[in-house]
């Protein structure tokens, strides 16, 4: 198939940005969208101009690294996948495309389609973990039964890839998403009961400290989220803060 | 120089508590005074880096991602193995190290591997102490699954994302040493080179990804956790970005590079659907714990297949050729990953394979859906269950065990996996060879240390699933952070090492040199067009079967690649920025050169081992007929390649591999 490309080009954080067209042609239903934007790049090489920079990495779903806003939705218009998941076959010949960085305040952008996601790892520093050294003595794994119901919703938490598509789809720029994922992973295991309150609150804190929007319970960033990551996890944050307020 | 392993003396089950409870230790006041650089931030760069924090060092870590998180170890899908015995199925720590000497083919290091075994129950304690979400069973307790090579059930996992779950442990433990300020992050940086003061390595040329600056960083001791370098390939399961920089450069600067021909090819991978492709995408071994593997028994079917005319569901079951359970009754499906797909592509070979290409195998789960559907309708009471019922209770089963891996491939394939078998085809996933070390994870470069994939030590030529990731994060864990105090005794007088030294100087001018060159070179070619090629020769020639003829002729294509992409080369834009084609023309001028000492070193290994296969080198007649023939009495050794400039002329030193806790046997899974 043969397609335009509106793509969002700035040389760094500084610059202003701005939309360039481009054309691909013979596009394969069953490439991958950034096999797209390679065949794209290489035109772009060979013909001596810069190619567009982008995210991406391990190119299967997982390292939460690829981070396009594809015609108006984070990850393009396909559900439950990343951008490099996205395949060609959700196109039709003779499309236009518009392909963006995942926006928001708390993510400036660094060249074309690369944001600086900081702001994440900020957040999970100022709690995401359990306070346990290695030391090799921990107790046996199994001397601490956690119910499969509770060990099955940690792990639905937890498989937030930190990407960023919530916050690109929210309209307030909301992290909520990513924060309750990480809260409630811990919230649910006994293991996390020790520094609950106050992991939830430095995490909630560094969050507003960012420039993060709150949440106006639209749900666009359960949709959005490559992960399927629930609404619930927002829900059982603010029960947590809350309790940690009041107690 | 000579090869010295430094395992300690006594008996192997002794070995690691006596050097434990002999080693120098460095007192808390001294450690706040030691440096320490990680470079890479996998399971095993991270756990390390927590790791070495937590006990009082001053860490600076690298990684060339935006995040820690994001290193490939993420994407590591069935498990964990540990020696727990939690299904008192007569697992034992002895079990797990003489599986891992079997499975490698035996040409690993019996005390790594049983230290490995030692401490492999302490990772699971330590993660579920960190908050893993590890799949358990109804009582509370951890579950198990059975993974390749083995007879029992010790692989531990969080649905098909285990490595993700483990990273993300480990990512955490950072986090909170770089919350304290123990750890410096430096995300969005490449190492370039390492620098040596009077033969130690102490510290780093790096650049930064997004401004293009060349920093120096000077530490006491350098530890390389940047993992393999299956991308020489071009095309495997690696993360795009996935490279070989840090090793190759270390072993430019003396480090000895070992077996760099032991690489696996996994068995289950999607295939490939055109030239654009950019990576391929593996299907977790953990299928094969359900899926059974055939192709059609007769060629007209294969052929009617591969036009498109016949569909896999219309086969009756007498026409199709379980390969796998045919030729190894005993392990069936679950053969060791070196062995399931050397059979894929002896079938393929032979013209029965089932796409358009003729490059795939079934995994097929009909079998699995009928077997947990009569299984579901017992437990749930349902007489007489129709058809249908049993494949709706079945099919439920299978969606909890692998739901994201079928996900992933229909996304991909754009087929329903849970009504037509899935195509699946070997690919390049992982590298056992790698920077040689000793005991202590040292490398022939005093205070360089080398740990996970990146190192060579635990695998030996083959590696068996779910043993990555014990890998990684015992190295990072539960050794190096012993073996590098021993080490860092001797340095608590030292001070902090300066960066404006000659030695920072003339290794900045070497890394400035090379950018400079890139960019001002006006090529006609894009750096991908190189790899590509280089890949192409790799897998044609140093692929999953090798011959002496076509591992000479390797030598001289990557050769004669390597001239012209200096030559012809063409990066855009400017050092002074971010700039992926630099970036990416660094890392394929290395692989330049270590495919071609890869080649080198295959055509050395005059046998067939693990992931090794020399056509020349196969049992000729007997119950083992056809299989791989390992030569004991002229190949028990690793081959450690010492840098001379040009790969050809790289210098071999031999670690002659002793085996005194197991008998050499040729490996038999029939």
């Amino acid at each position: 198939m043969n397609l335009t490309l509106k793509i969002w080009r700035q040389k760094d954080s500084n610059a202003k940005g701005q939309m360039v067209d481009y054309k691909v042609t013979d596009i394969s239903e069953h490439m991958s969208f950034l096999e797209m934007m390679d065949v794209l790049n290489e035109q772009l090489v060979n013909a001596g101009e810069e190619p567009v920079a982008f995210d991406h990495d391990c190119r299967e779903g997982i390292c939460g690294m690829c981070s396009m806003y594809i015609n108006g939705e984070a990850h393009g218009p396909d559900r439950g996948i990343t951008t490099c998941q996205l395949h060609m076959r959700m196109f039709n010949d003779g499309d236009t495309i518009t392909i963006e960085p995942f926006r928001a305040a708390a993510f400036p952008v660094i060249k074309d389609l690369v944001v600086d996601r900081m702001a994440f790892e900020r957040i999970q520093q100022a709690g995401g973990y359990i306070s346990v050294n290695t030391s090799g003595n921990t107790q046996d794994a199994n001397s601490l039964p956690i119910s499969k119901h509770a060990a099955d919703e940690a792990m639905d938490a937890a498989t937030c890839i930190g990407c960023g598509a919530c916050v690109a789809t929210c309209k307030n720029s909301s992290a909520m998403l990513f924060v309750g994922a990480k809260v409630s992973q811990y919230a649910l295991l006994p293991q996390g009961q020790v520094e609950a309150a106050d992991r939830v609150k430095n995490m909630v804190a560094q969050m507003d400290l960012e420039g993060f929007g709150n949440c106006t319970n639209t749900g666009a960033c359960e949709v959005e989220c490559p992960k399927g990551i629930s609404l619930e996890n927002i829900a059982r944050m603010n029960r947590e803060l809350m309790k940690a307020n009041i107690s | 120089m000579a090869l010295d392993s430094k395992v300690p003396k006594g008996p192997i089950k002794d070995k690691w508590t006596d050097y434990k409870n002999h080693i120098d230790l460095v007192n808390p006041a001294n450690k706040r005074h030691i440096d320490i650089i990680v470079v890479g931030t996998g399971l095993a760069g991270g756990s390390a880096a927590a790791t070495l924090a937590e006990l009082g060092y001053n860490v600076k870590a690298f990684a060339y991602q935006d995040s820690p998180r994001r290193a490939h170890s993420i994407a590591a899908q069935g498990g964990i193995n540990a020696a727990k015995n939690y299904q008192g199925d007569g697992d034992s720590t002895y079990r797990l190290f003489y599986d891992t000497v079997k499975g490698g083919d035996y040409r690993s290091r019996e005390a790594n591997v049983h230290r490995l075994a030692e401490v492999s129950g302490n990772i699971i304690d330590q993660c579920v102490a960190q908050g893993v979400p590890f799949a358990r069973d109804y009582g509370g307790l951890l579950d198990n699954r059975s993974f390749g090579g083995v007879l029992v059930s010790r692989t531990f996992y969080a649905k098909g994302q285990t490595g993700q779950q483990l990273l993300l442990g480990a990512y955490s433990a950072m986090n909170r040493q770089i919350a304290r300020g123990k750890i410096e992050m430096f995300n969005r940086h490449e190492m370039l080179d390492v620098v040596k003061v009077d033969g130690k390595a102490r510290g780093i040329i790096a650049r930064n990804l997004i401004t293009g600056e060349i920093e120096r960083h000077s530490a006491h001791a350098v530890v390389i956790a940047t993992g393999g370098y299956g991308n020489v390939y071009f095309l495997s399961t690696n993360a795009m970005g996935s490279n070989a920089t840090a090793a190759w450069k270390i072993h430019k600067k003396g480090a000895y590079f070992a077996n760099p021909c032991y690489t696996q090819i996994h068995p289950t991978c999607i295939p490939r659907s055109g030239d654009y492709q950019s990576k391929l995408t593996l299907m977790s071994e953990s299928l094969r714990n359900d899926g059974r593997i055939w192709v059609p028994a007769k060629i007209e079917d294969a052929q009617a297949i591969q036009q498109g005319k016949l569909k896999p569901t219309d086969l009756a079951e007498e026409d199709r050729d379980y390969y796998l359970e045919r030729r190894y009754p005993a392990f069936g499906n679950l053969v060791p990953r070196d062995v399931a797909s050397r059979a894929a592509k002896e079938r393929c070979d032979a013209g029965y394979g089932v796409n358009a290409t003729g490059e795939a195998v079934y995994l097929d789960f009909a079998a699995a859906i009928q077997r947990y559907g009569k299984e579901q309708a017992k437990i749930q009471n349902i007489d007489n269950p129709s058809e249908g019922k049993i494949y709706e209770l079945g099919q439920a089963i299978v969606e909890a065990k692998y739901g994201n891996l079928f996900q992933m491939y229909e996304k991909i394939v754009d087929e329903n996996p849970y009504k037509t078998p899935m195509m699946i085809y070997p690919a390049t996933h992982y590298t056992m060879g790698g920077v040689w070390v000793d005991y202590n994870l040292m490398t022939t470069v005093e205070g360089l240390y080398c740990i996970g994939e990146a190192n060579f030590s635990d695998h030996g030529a083959n590696r068996l699933g779910a043993s990555a990731l014990m890998q990684g994060l015992a190295d990072g864990y539960f050794v190096l952070p012993y073996t590098i105090g021993d080490y860092l005794s001797d340095d608590i007088r030292t001070g902090k090492i300066p960066t404006d030294t000659k030695e920072f100087d003339e290794a900045e001018k070497e890394v400035k040199g090379r950018i400079d060159f890139f960019i001002n070179n006006n090529g006609t070619k894009s750096v991908d067009h190189f790899h590509k090629r280089l890949g192409k020769v790799m897998w044609d020639k140093v692929g999953m079967a090798r011959n002496e003829k076509g591992l000479k002729e390797a030598m001289a294509e990557i050769k004669a690649i390597r001239e012209e992409f200096w030559k012809e080369v063409k990066v855009p834009g400017s050092a002074d920025e971010m700039n992926t084609e630099l970036e990416k023309a660094g890392r394929v001028a290395d692989f330049l050169e270590l495919g071609e000492l890869f080649a080198k070193d295959a055509l050395v290994r005059e046998e067939s081992c693990g992931g090794h296969f020399r056509e020349e080198s196969v049992e000729l007649d007997g119950p083992q007929k056809g299989e791989a023939k390992r030569n004991d009495k002229d190949f028990a050794f690793v081959s450690a390649w010492e840098y001379k400039g040009e790969p050809a002329d790289a210098v071999l030193h031999k670690e002659e591999l002793e085996f005194n806790d197991i008998e050499l046997k040729q490996r038999s899974y029939k």
